[in-house]
C-alpha cells in the first residue's frame, strides 16, 4: 500500500492504494469516475483512453503509481461547464456514437490526435484510431465525427 | 405546431436525445454501479474441454483472506436451483422432439467445455477472489473431447440425454419436389460452403450486480441484458421458484448486445442466489477472456447447397443440407436460429417453386452457439448468395441479370414462400438498380483493367438479401416450438402539464430509442420532443415486455406505442368533445389540438392533460380521469426487410489482403422514422459482416483450446480495415403495422459477408479461383493466388 497523488480532472486526488494498482482502477474504483471504460484486458481495445499529461494512453495499461503527480484528463474533464467540447459536439451531431461504451476512449484518442494534427485526413483518422475497437457503429460516422470536430478545433 | 412536427417528427434525422450522458461520461453501466457491503465474485472455470469431476477440494480457498464464501455446483444442487432454459424447441424428423439436457449453474459432475463453471469464490476485492480460487483443487477425469461438429455424431458422447451428440435433426419444405426439380433439371448448380464461428463481442463485457433485501425477502438484479423482463421470467420461474414480485431486474445503460445479452446466463443466477445466501450485494465483471470463453457465440454450420435451374436459367428447386454446432448446452434461441430463422428464409428474394432443408444441431465441446446479429438469416443469405453468384458464372450471365430474372415480380406479393413465410410486399429490382447506379457498376471493367495496370485485382459483387424480423404472431411463433409470446408492450402516460412519458418494454442498448420513440409519440400528439421521455429497461417500471433482438424493436415496440398514443387521442377528443360541447364526432385532432371541424372552436394537447388530472369540468358518468393508456401489440406477421449491397475490392497479390474499396447498399426498410439513426445501423451491420467475410474466426484447437480467446488473436475490425460505405433506401412501407416500417438492425450483417466474397472470388476469377471460404484472410488469398498460379505453370 502507498498513497498516491496525482491531478484529476483539475482536483488533486490522494488515494492509500495498493502498489499493483492500476491507473485505470484508481480512477473507477478508488475516485469513483466510471466514464472512463475497460473493455479488454489486453491493451487493445482503447475504451481506457484518457489524457496523462497531454497525451493519450490506455489507463489500463500502467500502474497508478507511475501517473504520481501527472495530470491526467479523462471524459468527464473534457467538457466546459454544461458545454461539449467540439469533439463531444462533433460526436453527437454526426451520430459517432450507439451504444456509448468505446465513446469515452474515442473521444480522448481523437481530441489529442487533432490537437497534434489540425488538418487530419480521413486516411490518418482511420490510423490514428487503430488502438479504438467499436462494434457498433462501423466506424463510418467516427470518421465523420472526427473530421467534422477538427474542423470545429481549428483545422 | 406545423415547424415542430416537421423537425421532431417521423422522418427526420434527430440528433440522440441520449448522446450527451455518453459523451460526458455519465453512461451508468451495470459495472459502474456499486452498492455498499458488496463483494466480489469469481468463477473458477474448467480449463480442459470435456472431463468428468472427480472431486473438487474448497478447503483452502474458504479460509483464504478476503473470502466469504466458496460454493460448487453441490451448494446449487442442495438449493435446488434450476439452470438456464431453452426458449425454443423444434421437432425432429424421426417424429421426437430437442433433446433438452440440463444446465446446471455450476458444473455437477462433468464440465463441458473450456470456460464451464466450477466453482464461485466471493471475496471482499475482485484480486481476493481470484487469489482464492487459485487454492481450489480440481481432480479430472479427462474424456476425448468432441471438437469437429461436422463428426460430432462419431464422438464422445456429451449428455446422457442427447445421443449421438445430435440436439435435433430437423426439416422443412417438401423433400419430394425438391429432388425432382433436382432430378428434372437442366443444370444443377452445387456448393458446399462454411459460415464460421464469430464471437459477439459487444464492448462492455457482461456484468451483474445482485442485492437480496431481507426485510421483504425480494431480490434486486442490475445485469447486462438486452430485455430484463425475460431475464426475470426465466430467473424467477424457472431457476428461483420465486414470484416476479420478488426480482427486480434492470438492465441500465448496456454497452452493445448483438444477440449476445438476449439470455440469461449462469453468472446472473449465481450472482443470485449468492446474495441471498451471503447476506451481501455480489457483484461479477467478465474481463475479455471471459467473454471469449462464455459469451454465446455465432454462426458455425456448414451447408450443402443444390440449386436447380431449367433451360432458361431459372430456378427450379432449391435443396440445402446443414449441420451446425450448438456448443456444450442449449442456450435460449439456439435452436430456433438455424432452423426456423435460418430455414424459413431459403426462398431470398426468388420465387423457387420447390425447397427442401434438413438441419441437424450438434453438441461439441465448445460454448455455447446462439444468436448473432442476423441469427440464422446471415447463413441462409450467406449460403444462397454464394451459390446465386456461382450458377450465374456457371451459366455465364451476369450476377445482375440471374438475379433479376428469378426474382419475386413486384405483382405477385404477398407471395408464399414453399419455406413457410409470406412475404407481405417487396420490389427487388428496384434496389438491385439503385445499388448497381451508387457503385457505377457499368463502368466496373474499366476500374478492374485500370487495377490490372497497378498489378492489383479488382473485384465485384453483389447479394440480394431478404430478412424476417420483427418477431412476430405469437401464434405462429408458438405452433413453430417458440414458448414465449411474441408481442411487445407500451404504456404512454401524459402528465398533468402535458409532458409525456414512454414506457417500453423494449430495450435499448445503442439504438437510439429514447429518440425514435419520442419521435413517433411527437409526430403523432403534434408535441414538441423535449416533452418526451422514454423510459425502459427496469422491471419494477416498464410493463412485461420482450426487449430488444431480431429487429423488433420499431416494428413491434413502435406498433405498440403508436397503438397507445391512438388511445390517448381517443380519450382526448371525448375530454374536448366535452369541454367544447361538441359532438365526438365533430372533433379533428390536428397539429397538437383538438378542433371542432368547422369552427375555430380548439382545445391545445396540454389543456386536455390537464383537464383530465383536474376534472371540474369534465364527463366524469361516462370517462374515467387521468390520460394514460397500455398497448400491447402483436403482429399479425413478420416484416420482411430487403435490399442489395455490392462490393468492390481490390487485391495485392504479393500480400493477399484484401481492400475494400467501395460499398454501395440500398435497404428497403419500408419507411424510416429517424434516417440518420437508421444509417447507423446500416454501417455497423456491415462493418460485422466485413468482420465475419475477412478477418474474425473464432477457432478451437482438436483439444477444445479457444486459440483466439483475445483481440491478440481474434481480430475484429478496426478503423483502418473498413472503407467509408454509401447508403441508399427504397421503400415499399410494411403493409401490417401502422408505421409501414421494417427492421434495420440486422440487414448489413446479412447482406454483406456473400457480396464480399463474391466480390474477391470475381477479383480472383481471372486466375481461375472460384470459391473462398470465410474469412478471407491475407494468407489464405495469398495461397489461392500461389496455387493458380502453378496450376497455370503445369
Ligand atoms: S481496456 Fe484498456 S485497451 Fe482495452
Ligand atoms: S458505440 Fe458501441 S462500441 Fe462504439
Amino acid at each position: 500500500m502507498g498513497e498516491i497523488s496525482l491531478k484529476l480532472n483539475g482536483k488533486l486526488e490522494t488515494k492509500d492504494v495498493a502498489d499493483n494498482t492500476l491507473l485505470i482502477d484508481f480512477i473507477r474504483e478508488h475516485v469513483g469516475l466510471t466514464g472512463t471504460h475497460v473493455g479488454c484486458d489486453t491493451s487493445q481495445c482503447g475504451a481506457c483512453v484518457i489524457h496523462l499529461d497531454g497525451v493519450s494512453v490506455k489507463a489500463c495499461t500502467m500502474l497508478a503509481k507511475q501517473a504520481e503527480g501527472s495530470e491526467i484528463v479523462t471524459i468527464e474533464g473534457l467538457a466546459d461547464g454544461d458545454e461539449l467540447h467540439p469533439m463531444q459536439q462533433a460526436f453527437h451531431e454526426n451520430h459517432g456514437l450507439q451504444c456509448g461504451f468505446c465513446t469515452p476512449g474515442m473521444v480522448m484518442s481523437a481530441v489529442e490526435m487533432v490537437t497534434k494534427n489540425k488538418n487530419i485526413s480521413e486516411d490518418e483518422i482511420r490510423k490514428g484510431l487503430e488502438g479504438n475497437i467499436c462494434r457498433c457503429t462501423g466506424y463510418h460516422n467516427i470518421v465523420q465525427s472526427v473530421k467534422a470536430g477538427a474542423a470545429k478545433m481549428g483545422g | 405546431m406545423n415547424e415542430v412536427t416537421k423537425i421532431d417528427g417521423i422522418g427526420s434525422s434527430v440528433r440522440r436525445t441520449e448522446d450527451k450522458k455518453f459523451l460526458t461520461g455519465k453512461g451508468r453501466y451495470t459495472d459502474d454501479i456499486n452498492r455498499p457491503g458488496q463483494v466480489q465474485a469469481y468463477f473458477l472455470r474448467s480449463d480442459v474441454a470435456h472431463a468428468e469431476i472427480k472431486s473438487i477440494d474448497t478447503k483452502a480457498a474458504q479460509s483464504a483472506p478476503g473470502v466469504v464464501g466458496v460454493f460448487t455446483g453441490a451448494d446449487i444442487a442442495v438449493d435446488k436451483v434450476g439452470g438456464p432454459i431453452c426458449g425454443w424447441v423444434v421437432p425432429c424428423r424421426d417424429g421426437s422432439s430437442t433433446k433438452e439436457p440440463p444446465h446446471p449453474l455450476l458444473a455437477q459432475g462433468k464440465v463441458r467445455f473450456v470456460g464451464d463453471a466450477v466453482a464461485v469464490v466471493v471475496a471482499e476485492t475482485m484480486e481476493q477472489a481470484k487469489s482464492a480460487a487459485e487454492l481450489i483443487d480440481v481432480d479430472y477425469n479427462e474424456l476425448t473431447p468432441v471438437v469437429d461438429f461436422v463428426n460430432a455424431d462419431k464422438g464422445a458422447q456429451i449428455h446422457e440425454e442427447v445421443p449421438n451428440n445430435c440436439y435435433f435433426d430437423w426439416e422443412l419444405g417438401d423433400e419430394g419436389a425438391t429432388n425432382k426439380a433436382i432430378e428434372r433439371a437442366a443444370k444443377v448448380v452445387k456448393l458446399s460452403v462454411r459460415n464460421n464461428r464469430l464471437v459477439p463481442n459487444a464492448m462492455e463485457p457482461r456484468s451483474a450486480l445482485a442485492e437480496y433485501d431481507s426485510l421483504d425477502e425480494s431480490y434486486t438484479l442490475h445485469t447486462t441484458s438486452q430485455n430484463p423482463h425475460l431475464t426475470r421470467l426465466v430467473l424467477a420461474a424457472f431457476m428461483f421458484a420465486i414470484p416476479e414480485s420478488k426480482l427486480r431486474v434492470i438492465a441500465p445503460d448496456v454497452g452493445g448486445g448483438f444477440g449476445s445479452k438476449i439470455y440469461v446466463y449462469i453468472e446472473e443466477a449465481v450472482c443470485v442466489w449468492a446474495s441471498k445466501k451471503i447476506g451481501r450485494p455480489v457483484k461479477w465483471t467478465a474481463d475479455r477472456t471471459q467473454a471469449f470463453l462464455t459469451d454465446c457465440h455465432g454462426r458455425d454450420h456448414v451447408n450443402d447447397v443444390q440449386l436447380a435451374l431449367d433451360e432458361n436459367n431459372k430456378i427450379i428447386g432449391l435443396r440445402v443440407d446443414t449441420v451446425c454446432n450448438l456448443g456444450a448446452y442449449l442456450s435460449a434461441f439456439s435452436v430456433v436460429v438455424p432452423t426456423i430463422l435460418h430455414g424459413t428464409l431459403l426462398s431470398g428474394q426468388y420465387d423457387i417453386p420447390a425447397i427442401y432443408t434438413n438441419v441437424k444441431g450438434m453438441a461439441t465441446n465448445t460454448v455455447n452457439v446462439d444468436a448473432y446479429r442476423g441469427a440464422g438469416r446471415p447463413e441462409a443469405t450467406y449460403l444462397l448468395e454464394r451459390t446465386m453468384e456461382t450458377a450465374a458464372k456457371e451459366v455465364g450471365m451476369d450476377p445482375a441479370e440471374f438475379r433479376r430474372i428469378n426474382f419475386i415480380p413486384k405483382d405477385a406479393f404477398p407471395y408464399q414462400t414453399q419455406v413457410a413465410l409470406q412475404y407481405d410486399i417487396g420490389d427487388y429490382e428496384p434496389h438491385l438498380d439503385k445499388a448497381m447506379e451508387m457503385i457505377d457498376y457499368s463502368n466496373f471493367e474499366k476500374r478492374r483493367a485500370e487495377a490490372a495496370k497497378r498489378g492489383m485485382y479488382r473485384g465485384i459483387g453483389m447479394s440480394s438479401y431478404i430478412e424476417a424480423c420483427g418477431l412476430a404472431p405469437s401464434a405462429v411463433v408458438g405452433a413453430l416450438g417458440g414458448r414465449v409470446g411474441q408481442w411487445e408492450s407500451a404504456s404512454v402516460r401524459v402528465n398533468p402539464t402535458g409532458t409525456i412519458s414512454v414506457f417500453t418494454g423494449s430495450h435499448s442498448h445503442g439504438q437510439g430509442h429514447a429518440t425514435t420513440f419520442a419521435q413517433i409519440v411527437a409526430d403523432k400528439l403534434g408535441i414538441p420532443m423535449e416533452n418526451v421521455e422514454v423510459i425502459h429497461g427496469d422491471t419494477d417500471k416498464t410493463p412485461f415486455g420482450m426487449g430488444s433482438y431480431g429487429s423488433r424493436s420499431l416494428a413491434s415496440g413502435g406498433s405498440a406505442i403508436s397503438k397507445a398514443v391512438d388511445k390517448i387521442i381517443n380519450k382526448s377528443k371525448k375530454i374536448a368533445a366535452h369541454l367544447l360541447e361538441a359532438s365526438e364526432d365533430d372533433i379533428d385532432f390536428k397539429d397538437g389540438k383538438f378542433v371542432v371541424g368547422g369552427t375555430d372552436k380548439e382545445k391545445a394537447f396540454g389543456e386536455i392533460a390537464l383537464a383530465a388530472y383536474v376534472p371540474h369540468n369534465y364527463p366524469l358518468e361516462t370517462l374515467e380521469p387521468g390520460l394514460e393508456e397500455n398497448a400491447f401489440y402483436d403482429p399479425t406477421n413478420f416484416v420482411f426487410p430487403s435490399g442489395t449491397h455490392i462490393a468492390e475490392v481490390e487485391i495485392d497479390p504479393a500480400t493477399g489482403v484484401v481492400e475494400v474499396v467501395d460499398w454501395a447498399a440500398c435497404d428497403d426498410f419500408g419507411n424510416l422514422v429517424n434516417p440518420m439513426i437508421v444509417e447507423g445501423q446500416v454501417h455497423g451491420g456491415i462493418a460485422q459482416g466485413i468482420g465475419q467475410a475477412l478477418l474474425e474466426d473464432a477457432h478451437y484447437d482438436e483439444n477444445g483450446q479457444l486459440l483466439t480467446a483475445s483481440y491478440m488473436d481474434y481480430c475484429m475490425p478496426r478503423a483502418d480495415d473498413l472503407p467509408s460505405f454509401k447508403v441508399g433506401y427504397t421503400n415499399t412501407p410494411c403493409t401490417h403495422n401502422d408505421l409501414g416500417v421494417k427492421g434495420c438492425g440486422e440487414a448489413g450483417a446479412i447482406a454483406s459477408p456473400p457480396a464480399l466474397i463474391n466480390a474477391v472470388i470475381d477479383a480472383l476469377s481471372p486466375l481461375g479461383v472460384t470459391d473462398m471460404s470465410m474469412p478471407a484472410t491475407p494468407q489464405k488469398v495469398w495461397k489461392a493466388i500461389q496455387e493458380s498460379q502453378s496450376v497455370a505453370a503445369e
